[in-house]
């Protein structure tokens, strides 16, 4: 098989690992070889975070590079933007449809992009899902992550069995429940 | 020499893992006893992983110089033992890594060292394995997790066999990549009993004239010998172009070149030499790829090889798939253009202390030598208080240099800012020397009870061990004051009213002032979080003073309404205490 690219994207804080860590799972239990790459220290500070999740016969370079990517998950809009040429012409993306200022537009002296979605849409095949408000309805507001997984598990080729089964074995057990409820709404959102 | 990589397949029991975590599972398995290490991104997982193993003695020590004199002691008495850092805590522990590269080792004694090409958490992008040539220490590096577990137990062996200090050489792309590994057990090492051995263990002039002697004479050996070592791996294919590479950089050969033939080394220093000159002999180009500096290649071509290497690429950032492809094959990739949007650089999480304590600075228009730490993004907007970053340590004495050099009224409007671990591990000696050289000057520790920057590691004043038991909490201020600073003042980060007063007062005086700000590290326990603050919209005169300090919980629509975020908002307060309308107003939660 091709080897696959997904990409995680987002602002730290927001628990890319966490999704990353339940895709790098969800992989090894298909019986794939996968590579991760992720971002620790002055980066989880706020600052834009990047991880790769590589899966398939043999995968070797463990870092996704411009035009390679299947997925691309975002959980903030300017980041699925910042990323966005990161994605094969036939790539989805799936974004947070939410905005967290950088520091440069806190301070005035940047612009937060306007219409970002509109303008991925005219390139690329998007979904957007407002995780945080699904999350505030089943009343967690911690597991909009999962909400954002679910979505994009809609778009890639494990069935609904072995995700559920992956956050199962890999969240911790006092939030299976949380995490399974909140996988099963992104996982149906249309 | 063992070579278990045959075996490990049969006994398989796949898991993924961290490539440090990987570097502690190696630990684990060689039987290593002991470890130590101060924390630095990216080889600070390797000693949490590490601590989660009851058959290993493992400590935060408060410096790497420490940890690895830590580690060379246990060498010394017949265990195997282990020190992690990352490329600059390489130089902190240089003075105890060159001379023990003389007097050998009892039990294997090996250092992981994680270098950062690209700079993603670090202030230079220097390269361990200069500094290992120069200390005639052997050098392995891996290129996956994999090769993480098994390089390690590989290191302990061949320090052992040759009587030497093992450097396995990570970077921030291996130590924080995840890839699957096969698991096996530990394999216990008898302790060696101890003998005294004064011509080896005690290095004055005359024994290290002789341990010299067999440095370089094991030096030798290991290039011959290292020919065969099993961490090598020749791959033949097209013999039109062939590549010398190793570590991560191999992965990028491999996926840009898969026909090409490959000379995977493991052994970086010294180099094998007649393996690389029958490999370069077989293929028709050489390319030699390495991250940073020219290391492998200028002595290639010193043995008058033919190789082609930093001509194409460059000594700066990582390497890629594309990159080779682009630099080696004149391919053009066709990839579309980043949309340019602003950037988002780090910042000081929403209820930092830190933030408080730079919003005074600001105010006040003090100039700040800073250090390494989360505080060193006080020099950015809208802070912008912090002018200098050096070293660990180094604020405390850069600004003695200053009022050295142009008398004690040109730093008035000057402190030095550093943190609590960061004062622990060097910061202290600076201080000594303030006070010894009869200095004058603020200093201002910025105490979070942690060393925040690295993910909240526990160090010598934080009452805690790296296992996570109490122990004695050094009183900093009580340190201060035991080296002769008579003005130490402790005081609330968030206390700006003081905090101001305070800090004029220190400035003014002609002595050594330390103040210490106590207030924990927001992230520290988040369920510490009691109350948020809200902004009252029709008492909102709009004036932007709580948006000063930059809190990123805080934005300013495009109609001109400020408001809070609540879920990133801690409860700190500052923007309360910045608000001259009393339109800021605590909420109380659960």
């Amino acid at each position: 098989m091709e080897t696959k690219n997904i990409m995680i994207v987002g602002v730290g804080g927001q628990g890319t690992l966490l999704t990353s860590r339940i895709l790098g799972a969800l992989t090894i239990q298909a019986g794939y070889d996968v590579k991760l790459s992720e971002v620790h220290g002055m980066a989880q500070r706020g600052g834009s975070v990047v991880t790769y999740v590589r899966y398939g016969d043999i995968v070797n370079e463990p870092i996704i590079e411009e035009g390679q990517a299947d997925v691309l998950i975002a959980f903030e809009r300017l980041e699925a933007l910042r990323y966005a040429h990161f994605l094969k012409k036939d790539g989805v993306i799936i974004v947070n449809d939410q905005r967290i200022d950088p520091m440069p537009v806190v301070i005035g002296a940047a612009k937060y992009p306007l219409n970002i979605i509109e303008e991925l849409e005219k390139e690329h095949r998007i979904y957007t899902v407002d995780a945080m408000e699904e999350s505030k309805k089943i009343g967690n507001s911690k597991v909009f992550n999962v909400i954002v997984l679910g979505v994009a598990a809609q778009h890639m080729n494990f069935t609904k069995e072995e995700w559920i089964s992956v956050i199962e074995n890999t969240v911790p057990g006092k939030t299976v429940e949380i995490n399974k409820k909140a996988f099963e709404v992104g996982y149906s959102l249309k | 020499m063992v070579t278990e990589r045959k075996e490990i397949y049969i006994v398989a029991q796949k898991v993924i893992m961290l490539g440090n975590e990987a570097f502690a599972r190696g630990a684990y398995e060689a039987g290593c006893k002991v470890s130590a290490a101060y924390p630095g991104t990216p080889s600070t997982e390797i000693s949490e992983y590490i601590e989660k193993y009851n058959e290993i003695y493992a400590e935060w020590s408060p410096n790497e110089k420490v940890a690895m004199e830590v580690a060379i002691g246990a060498s010394i008495s017949g265990v195997r033992a282990l020190a992690s850092m990352k490329h600059v805590g390489l130089n902190v522990a240089a003075d105890p890594l060159f001379t023990v590269a003389y007097i050998g080792v009892t039990g294997g004694l090996v250092a992981i060292v994680a270098d950062d090409p690209g700079l993603y958490s670090s202030q230079n992008e220097q390269d361990t394995r200069a500094v290992a040539r120069a200390a005639k220490v052997p050098v392995i590096e891996p290129s996956d997790s994999q090769e993480a577990k098994e390089f390690v137990k590989f290191a302990f062996e061949l320090s052992e066999k040759y009587d030497t200090p093992v450097i396995v050489r990570s970077t921030t792309r291996l130590s924080h990549s995840q890839g699957m590994v096969v698991l096996n057990d530990r394999v216990e090492k008898e302790d060696k009993p101890y003998v005294r051995n004064f011509a080896k263990n005690v290095m004055m002039p005359g024994n290290a004239k002789g341990r010299h002697l067999l440095v370089e004479s094991r030096e030798a050996a290991l290039a011959i010998d290292g020919c065969d070592f099993p961490i090598n791996k020749v791959e033949y294919n097209d013999n039109k172009i062939g590549f010398i590479t190793s570590g991560i950089p191999y992965q990028y050969v491999k996926e840009a070149f898969p026909n090409a033939s490959i000379l995977k080394l493991g052994l970086i220093n010294p180099l094998p030499r007649k393996l690389i000159e029958e490999f370069a002999a077989k293929v028709e180009t050489l390319y030699i790829i390495e991250e940073l500096d020219p290391i492998i290649e200028e002595q290639v071509k010193s043995w008058g090889i033919s190789a082609i290497g930093k001509e194409l690429l460059t000594v700066q950032g990582e390497y890629s798939a594309n990159l080779l492809k682009r630099a080696i094959g004149g391919e053009v990739i066709y990839t579309c253009a980043a949309a340019q949007v602003p950037n988002r650089p780090p910042i000081l999480c929403p209820g930092c202390p830190h933030r408080s304590v730079f919003a005074v600075l600001n105010k006040l228009m003090i100039h700040a030598a800073g250090d390494i730490g989360c505080y060193t993004l006080g020099a950015v907007a809208p802070l912008s208080v912090v002018d200098t970053t050096v070293c660990m340590g180094a604020s405390i004495s850069s600004l003695h240099g200053m009022e050295k050099a142009k008398g004690k009224d040109y730093i008035k409007n000057w402190v030095a800012v550093i943190g609590d671990s960061t004062f622990m591990h060097t910061g202290i000696n600076s201080l000594i020397n303030m006070v010894y050289n009869k200095g004058t000057g603020t200093v201002m520790i910025l105490d979070n009870s942690t060393t925040g920057m690295t993910g909240h590691q526990d160090h010598a004043a934080t009452g805690k061990t790296l296992k996570g038991e109490a122990t004695y909490a050094v009183d900093i201020a009580a340190l201060c004051k035991a080296v002769g600073v008579n003005h130490v003042y402790e005081i609330n980060a968030f206390d700006t009213v003081k905090l101001e007063q305070l800090v004029k007062e220190t400035t003014a005086l002609d002595e050594v002032a330390v103040i210490i700000t106590k207030s924990p590290c927001v992230l520290l326990d988040k369920s510490a979080k009691t109350k948020i603050y809200k902004i009252e919209v029709e008492a909102c005169k709009k004036c932007s003073m709580c948006m000063k300090p930059g809190c990123p919980a805080i934005t300013k629509k495009e109609n001109g309404t400020i408001a809070i975020n609540d879920t990133m908002c801690n409860g700190c307060g500052l923007c309360e205490t910045s608000c001259k309308f009393g339109a800021i107003k605590p909420v109380q939660l659960g």
